[in-house]
């Protein structure tokens, strides 16, 4: 009887930020054929303001009430998945503001760069909206193609090529993995809907100590576990992180992070959460070990994208903190988290990128010696980015790990608590490093003059003002972040 | 009180921010221009902090001059802040100081100069804000932005053989205590929030939170690791000498007058407090840590070949005093132990700007490359020989007070703690005067030592506001005294009654106090 009331123009309308997306990567793709090679800065601009165009629809349909289900209940509407929408357009946005000056240096300034991005953003704002677990894979694939493209994206780069085919395969094992726990989730409830799995888990007592289910929520734990990179599956992420270009380094590091954590927090928290205590040691024992090994391999890294590839793997281990803590409190510092993490982390990406200039020359973070008074500007907004992400106040980082830390304290883990402080203490004594070889190293090599386009400008001062504001007046965003969960709870 | 409509306390705390987003707009090659406006900046500062004397009720034990405003709404995070008795004298002395430091420093940094004023004027703000901070959460945010500057101070401009090593050491070590003490924070507020059914980090609500036993143990020791790696206790120390030995002059000067004493602070504000009862159980071990480290202190510094390495462990010996005398729970003991905090801020505040002098004449710090110098430097040698006397506490000069007070308050509470701590006050004045006849006394040795120039009118106008001090409070501490009397009499019961060891006297005062408060709640 629903199908007939519900016309399908509603249906378009739930997805219009996607779909607008999607149209931009497509005439992109299209004004792409009329643009001169190595002319291409005017397709950026148009998925810029694509990208701008969606996220005032999807500010929008924040506004109004939502929370609905569309295309047969396959996807879902709610302040969750416009939040994430949100986050993964801002994040793109500021990918591509980074990405513009990278590829004109390296030769890269191809169209389908632009049409990739694009469509792997589309990729993520489906996982995000997925209220099936089909739609999740199909999400989850479509950015994972984009991004397997992306990453070789420098063709004549051996590491780039390296890293592309690495991800392209683990990530196709890890997809497998996925797509088996969610056919065995589908043999033991019969059912691949997230609010219909709850409710058969919930109905059907027995099902909690079905070896089935469990394989299942095991398998779907190293599928997503892979995409956010969590230890001992992370093992792609340093070389992946090293070899891609910049700029698709810092849109993994934050969009595809957050895309798969969107889907891990909605397929967890709601569908499997009456069989947390199944899972929660689990969890437990994966965040303590990737906190740990991210921040302790961290430390003896000599090449700056390398040190951010290990830590955004520490980064997701204090996000998995709060997920096991579980709670109103710990949902809140998630969202909170992945938005603090995502400013900071592409403001540090927009410094590698600024400073390493043409084929990567000053990668090192040695290379970054005498910097501090140099260029003080960007000293001090790279120094902003370091402190905040070891989680030093006044900053974002700091207040996004102190609601993480807070929310499990709440609920009695104390101990894993106090595992984290003691890794985000570990954590210091990197991001500092940078910040001693920029003040008080002498300079080892000639840097050579930096130019500073309009565009990197604005992506960082973006990236400080959040950095900053965000620590400083976090009363909004963590408002901001207590609606877009008041679904899940 | 009323005088002041202002709120005088954010003023003080954020007016060097100000002072910062002037000098940001100026050339860096203008440097006069940056520490003029570091100066005033430093200087006015210091005239409104002055009010606070003027106006300060000295009748209450209540937090005067304060500001509540709501900053994080729906986790009860308020931007609170206010002073007492026992904050008071700190704010004026990080004021004075930064001052000090400033005309101080004048000469000595001629590279980055801009960089320099700004974390100057940084960490003047972040040593306020700590002092002033009613709130735990806004206290932590303080405590650890403060470290920023002070880390910058030490890396960037530090003796170039190892300045790194300490400025990371000081960093990390700083961190290790305080993010613990994070966690502990968290259990508090928690648990509050499990008992009243309010979130809040307010001190003041906190303070009337009664803790059960067990958890108390665990959140004193919490906080005291944090503190004690501050003060530093023995054994934490080990960050110390490092720290101060390869710091800048200024550095050196404010890490000794002003940042340790947020660690002796810390167990003032918030250890006594809010765990009464394991404060009481802990007394012992923290004592004797206290009275290891007074006498280890002071054993190290006779050793010492490095005048400021010397000065660096001699601040360990003292700080043990001052922790010493928190621990008496006593009104002597714990007057003398924040007396002293001021008094070791001037002593050893001025010891360093006296080493920095010497160092940018010779370049070296090294006991052995001098000898005689009171032959050579009269001026010198003379205000040299006030400081050091300060710093043994000789009678009429204010080390004496703070250490009497503090050996009369231990003694009262355990009289063998005051007979070891006495051996400490001996040893001090054996290494003080040893080094110090090592360094000014006997024939001129080395060549270069004859041409050296006595003090210049600039320096001799940094040194003697110190000296002034360092006379007032031995002749007349009073005026000091007077104004923690309230604070301290109330600290004393609040320790003595949640630790329900109602002595008659403490009862009594508590009775007086408590319609106060509820008055004040309304």
């Amino acid at each position: 009887m629903m199908m007939t009331i519900v016309p399908p123009i509603v249906n378009l309308k739930s997805i219009l930020p996607e779909l607008v997306v999607v149209i931009t990567a497509l005439v992109v793709l299209l004004f792409d054929l009329a643009l001169a090679k190595d002319k291409k800065t005017p397709l950026a601009v148009l998925s810029l303001l694509g990208l701008a165009l969606s996220l005032i629809f999807s500010i929008f349909m924040w506004r109004g009430d939502v929370s609905a289900y569309a295309f047969n209940q396959l996807i879902v509407i709610d302040r969750f998945t416009l939040f994430f929408n949100s986050l993964f357009i801002v994040a793109t946005f500021i990918t591509l503001l980074i990405s513009i000056n990278y590829l004109r240096e390296e030769g890269i300034n191809y169209g389908e760069y632009y049409a990739l991005v694009l469509l792997a953003t589309v990729g993520m704002m489906i996982m995000a909206k997925a209220n099936d677990l089909i739609i999740v894979f199909l999400g989850l694939e479509t950015l994972s193609i984009s991004i397997y493209v992306l990453v070789g994206f420098l063709r004549t780069n051996v590491k780039s090529n390296e890293s592309s085919l690495k991800y392209f395969l683990l990530g196709a094992f890890s997809s497998a993995f996925l797509l088996y726990g969610i056919a065995l989730v589908y043999g033991a409830t019969g059912t691949t809907k997230l609010p219909d799995i709850a409710r058969y888990i919930e109905s059907t007592p027995h099902l909690l100590s079905n070896p089935l289910l469990l394989t299942a929520v095991g398998f779907l734990i190293v599928g997503f576990g892979f995409k956010v990179a969590l230890v001992p599956f992370h093992m792609w992420t340093p070389d992946v992180y090293e070899g891609a270009p910049t700029s698709i380094t810092a849109f993994m590091s934050v969009g595809v992070k957050a895309a798969a954590f969107s889907a891990f927090l909605r397929v967890f928290l709601s569908s499997f959460s009456q069989l947390r205590a199944d899972w929660m040691m689990i969890l437990w024992a994966l965040a303590v070990l990737t906190m740990t090994l991210g921040n302790v391999v961290a430390i003896i890294q000599e090449n700056i994208k390398r040190m951010l590839a290990y830590s955004s793997i520490a980064h997701a281990g204090y996000i998995l903190v709060a997920m096991t803590a579980g709670g109103n409190l710990a949902t809140t510092s998630i969202i909170y988290y992945l938005m603090a993490y995502t400013l900071m982390n592409l403001g540090a990406f927009a410094v590698v990128i600024l400073y390493g200039k043409k084929g990567e020359e000053n990668i090192l973070i040695s290379d970054y010696a005498g910097a501090g008074f140099k260029y003080p500007f960007l000293s001090v907004a790279m120094a902003i980015f370091m402190f905040s992400l070891a989680g030093i106040p006044p900053l974002a980082g700091f207040i996004g790990k102190f609601y993480i830390f807070s929310a499990a304290v709440k609920q009695g883990f104390i101990w894993l608590t106090i595992i984290a402080v003691l890794n985000s203490l570990v954590a210091v004594y990197y991001y500092l490093r940078v910040t001693v070889v920029m003040y008080m190293r002498e300079p080892v090599k000639e840097v050579g003059h930096l130019s500073f386009p309009i565009s990197m400008i604005i992506a960082l001062l973006i990236t400080t003002f959040f950095t900053l504001h965000m620590g400083i007046l976090p009363s909004s965003y963590l408002q901001l972040a207590r609606e877009s969960i008041a679904i899940l709870m | 009180m009323s005088i002041v409509s202002f709120d005088i306390l954010s003023v003080i705390t954020f007016l060097p921010v100000l002072g910062i987003l002037l000098i940001i707009g100026i050339g860096k090659e203008k440097h006069n221009v940056i520490k003029g406006i570091t100066l005033l900046t430093a200087l006015v500062n210091f005239l409104i902090s002055l009010i606070l004397y003027r106006d300060f009720n000295l009748t209450t034990h209540r937090f005067q001059f304060t500001t509540n405003v709501p900053w994080i709404r729906g986790y009860g995070i308020n931007y609170h802040v206010g002073i007492d008795g026992i904050s008071l004298f700190l704010i004026l002395l990080t004021t004075f100081l930064t001052v000090i430091s400033v005309i101080a420093c004048w000469k000595d940094i001629k590279e980055k100069v801009k960089g320099f004023m700004i974390c100057l004027l940084f960490l003047e703000t972040g040593m306020i804000g700590v002092f002033v901070s009613l709130d735990l959460f806004l206290f932590y945010i303080f405590w650890e932005v403060m470290l920023i500057p002070m880390y910058l101070l030490i890396g960037v401009w530090g003796a170039p053989a190892r300045r790194i090593y300490a400025a990371v050491k000081f960093f990390i070590y700083t961190m290790f205590g305080s993010l613990l003490m994070l966690v502990a924070i968290l259990v508090i507020y928690f648990y509050n929030y499990s008992v009243t059914g309010v979130y809040t980090f307010d001190i003041e609500q906190l303070y009337q939170l009664s803790i059960p036993y067990g958890t108390q143990i665990w959140l004193f020791l919490a906080f005291a690791l944090a503190f004690a790696i501050k003060v530093p206790m023995f054994p934490f120390h080990t960050w110390l000498p490092d720290a101060h030995t390869e710091a800048p002059t200024v550095g050196s000067v404010l890490l000794a007058a002003v940042l340790l004493k947020m660690g002796t602070y810390g167990f003032l504000r918030f250890n006594l407090p809010l765990f009464p009862e394991a404060t009481l159980k802990f007394v012992p071990l923290i004592s004797i840590l206290a009275l290891i480290g007074i006498i280890y202190g002071a054993m190290v510094c006779i050793v010492q070949k490095d005048l400021k390495r010397l000065i660096a462990f001699s601040s360990v010996s003292h700080l043990g005093f001052v922790v010493l005398g928190i621990f008496a729970l006593n009104i002597q003991g714990l007057e003398g132990g924040i007396l002293q905090m001021l008094n070791h801020g001037f002593s050893t505040g001025a010891l360093f700007l006296i080493v920095g002098m010497i160092y940018e004449r010779r370049h070296t710090r090294m006991i052995e490359e001098f000898g005689g110098l009171s032959k050579v430097m009269p001026v010198y040698a003379t205000l040299f020989m006030i400081v050091t006397l300060s710093s043994i506490g000789l009678p009429g000069l204010n080390g004496f007070v703070g250490e009497f007070l503090i050996l009369l308050g231990t003694f009262k509470s355990n009289m063998v703690y005051a007979v070891i701590a006495a051996l400490g006050v001996i040893l001090a004045a054996v290494y003080m005067l040893w080094m110090f006849q090592r360094v000014m006394f006997g024939e001129v040795t080395k060549e270069e030592n004859r041409k050296l120039k006595d003090l210049s009118l600039r320096e001799i106008i940094v040194l003697l506001p110190l000296i002034f001090f360092i006379f007032q409070i031995g002749v007349y501490p009073k005026p000091f005294l007077s104004r923690m009397d309230a604070s301290v009499k109330h600290l004393i019961a609040q320790v003595e009654l949640k630790a329900g060891r109602k002595s008659a006297e403490g009862a009594r005062m508590v009775y007086i106090i408590d319609p106060d408060q509820v008055k004040q709640g309304e």
